[in-house]
């Protein structure tokens, strides 16, 4: 058997993984609150499972599609593998460096220069200074920001706020890039912009992990897919079928 | 640099402890970053900028010594004696409350990219150790103008620095690891704040304390060790105590231990909560 090479080949591998949310069926958001319920023995728990025993296994170089209606799980399963949530049960295994695509500049400071930004921005997705500054000039020019860039943040457009977002996230050849509806950024120029540098990726051999309502997104770019339903996995296999099956199991 | 191969298994069953550590000195840049953004943000759009770090320990030594010398008249140079505690009471109040507030900011973000989940709170302690040594400036012009000469002793800061961070680390770690579940460990901790100040000798004179409330307010009370610390080689000119040296690394850094522990042990949870 030629296991060992099929084993490098999978960049992710999620096995029986579980997240469970524990919800308090009351709200208490204070401690005086929970100190009176738990006096009164009333502090009881929902158990919430977001996703149930999944196992899947994503090969290098696929560009995975995940479809399912909100609330699905779907996000959840993005989270797990960009190693924000850690799974209740089960385990997750990923090979490769992540470039987490979700909120783009969600850390960036509106008093801060879009410059000191970058490198902050930089910093949450680990890159040192020293690295920043050799990509600093194509991460610029990539956003068209121009000269704005020593400008504070918060003269910005919310437009110029995402393609440096888009920009800064991209700049280094991700290995597994994670995709969360995040394509509706900027203008139809930016948009292309940034669909060929997702092409770019890919032809370089990055896996491309993405959630989309957008049924022709799924089937036009995306190699397999999956649907999500309740945190269970009803389906993977070829994106054409799944669409379908995702559709029918709505359309009644 | 990132190496160019991660791996990421959440089966990995290293301890949480060591993991957060290898992680977050993998993210030492960030902690650099998050730094430099409190230091550069704080006095952005202020005339005096970052001399405020530096003009704030010296207004509130203004006002106490106008308030409280003649009361405590018989304390020899007033000012000085009190701008020593409250630099180090300063660092410990601020870096702790500091390190709460930025997990609730940073909570929102921890739950949309991965991050060490304790950068926050290192960012914290090195935001007020830059602040702690810009104040340090006049700290050192009070003590020269009230007759206190610079002495060979001053060489024990760093030790002084340590233990205080240790410490202010400790209890930032725990306080903020409650304050994530209970949003009203925030306002209970301003509080318990106010309290340690007062009973700490720091505004007042030690000579002033009863003999039967010494053993509460200066053998079990951490930060009564701790502001020694700075006292004995800055203020008194002398080399601090060995035991308590000893006494105030020792807590420091098992409250630091404590603080580490159970927050890395807690800290996969917060992503579900915040």
């Amino acid at each position: 058997m030629s296991d060992s090479q099929h084993i490098e080949d999978v960049v992710v591998s999620l096995n029986a993984v579980s997240v469970k949310y524990t919800v308090p069926i009351v709200r208490f958001g204070t401690f005086k609150e929970y100190i009176i319920r738990r006096l009164q023995g009333r502090v009881r728990n929902r158990e919430f499972w977001a996703l149930n025993n999944i196992n899947l296994q994503i090969q290098k170089g696929e560009v995975f599609g995940i479809v399912g209606r909100n609330g699905a799980g779907k996000s959840t399963l993005l989270k797990v593998v960009s190693r924000v949530l850690r799974p209740s049960q089960g385990s997750v295994r990923v090979n490769g460096r992540v470039a987490p695509l979700l909120e783009l500049g969600a850390a960036f400071h509106p008093e801060l220069t879009g410059r000191e930004n970058v490198f902050l921005n930089a910093a949450l997705l680990g890159h040192s200074q020293k690295d920043v500054e050799e990509h600093f000039e194509s991460i610029v020019d990539f956003s068209e920001i121009g000269d704005f860039i020593d400008a504070p943040l918060r003269t910005y457009s919310s437009g110029m706020v995402a393609r440096l977002g888009f920009s800064v996230a991209t700049s280094w050849d991700p290995e597994i890039l994670i995709l969360d509806e995040v394509l509706a950024v900027g203008d139809e120029a930016f948009q292309a912009k940034c669909h060929a540098r997702i092409g770019e990726f890919q032809a370089m051999g990055a896996t491309v992990l993405l959630v989309s309502h957008n049924a022709h997104t799924v089937r036009s770019i995306c190699h397999r897919a999956a649907w999500i339903d309740h945190g269970e996995l009803q389906a993977v296999g070829n994106p054409a079928d799944i669409v379908e099956q995702y559709r029918k199991a709505y359309s009644e | 640099m990132i190496e160019g191969t991660q791996i990421y298994d959440s089966s990995l069953k290293r301890s949480k402890a060591v993991e957060e550590l290898v992680e977050a000195y993998r993210y030492r840049h960030l902690i650099f970053q998050l730094i430099r953004r409190d230091v550069l943000t704080r006095y952005k759009r202020s005339v005096l900028g970052v001399a405020w770090t530096m003009l704030n320990p010296l207004g509130m030594m203004l006002v106490l010594t106008i308030a409280f010398s003649q009361l405590f008249g018989g304390t020899r140079a007033y000012p000085a004696y009190v701008l020593t505690g409250l630099v180090a009471w300063n660092f410990f109040s601020q870096t702790t409350l500091a390190s709460m507030n930025q997990m609730v900011w940073g909570g929102s973000l921890l739950s949309r990219i991965y991050v060490p989940r304790t950068v926050f709170v290192l960012s914290s302690m090195g935001t007020g150790l830059v602040n702690l040594i810009l104040s340090m400036v006049p700290l050192i012009i009070v003590l020269l103008i009230t007759g206190n000469p610079l002495r060979i002793t001053v060489v024990f800061l760093p030790i002084a620095f340590l233990a205080l961070a240790a410490f202010s680390l400790g209890v930032g770690l725990l306080i903020s690891t409650w304050a994530i579940y209970y949003s009203d460990i925030a306002e209970m901790y301003q509080i318990i704040l106010t309290a340690w100040l007062y009973l700490t000798p720091i505004i007042y004179p030690e000579s002033i304390v009863p003999q039967n409330l010494r053993l509460w307010l200066f053998t079990l009370n951490p930060m009564y060790h701790i502001v020694s610390l700075f006292r004995a080689p800055l203020y008194e000119g002398v080399w601090p105590d060995v035991s308590q040296t000893v006494a105030a690394l020792g807590i420091a850094f098992l409250v630091m231990a404590a603080g580490w522990i159970t927050f890395t042990r807690k800290s996969d949870e917060f992503a579900y909560r915040v």
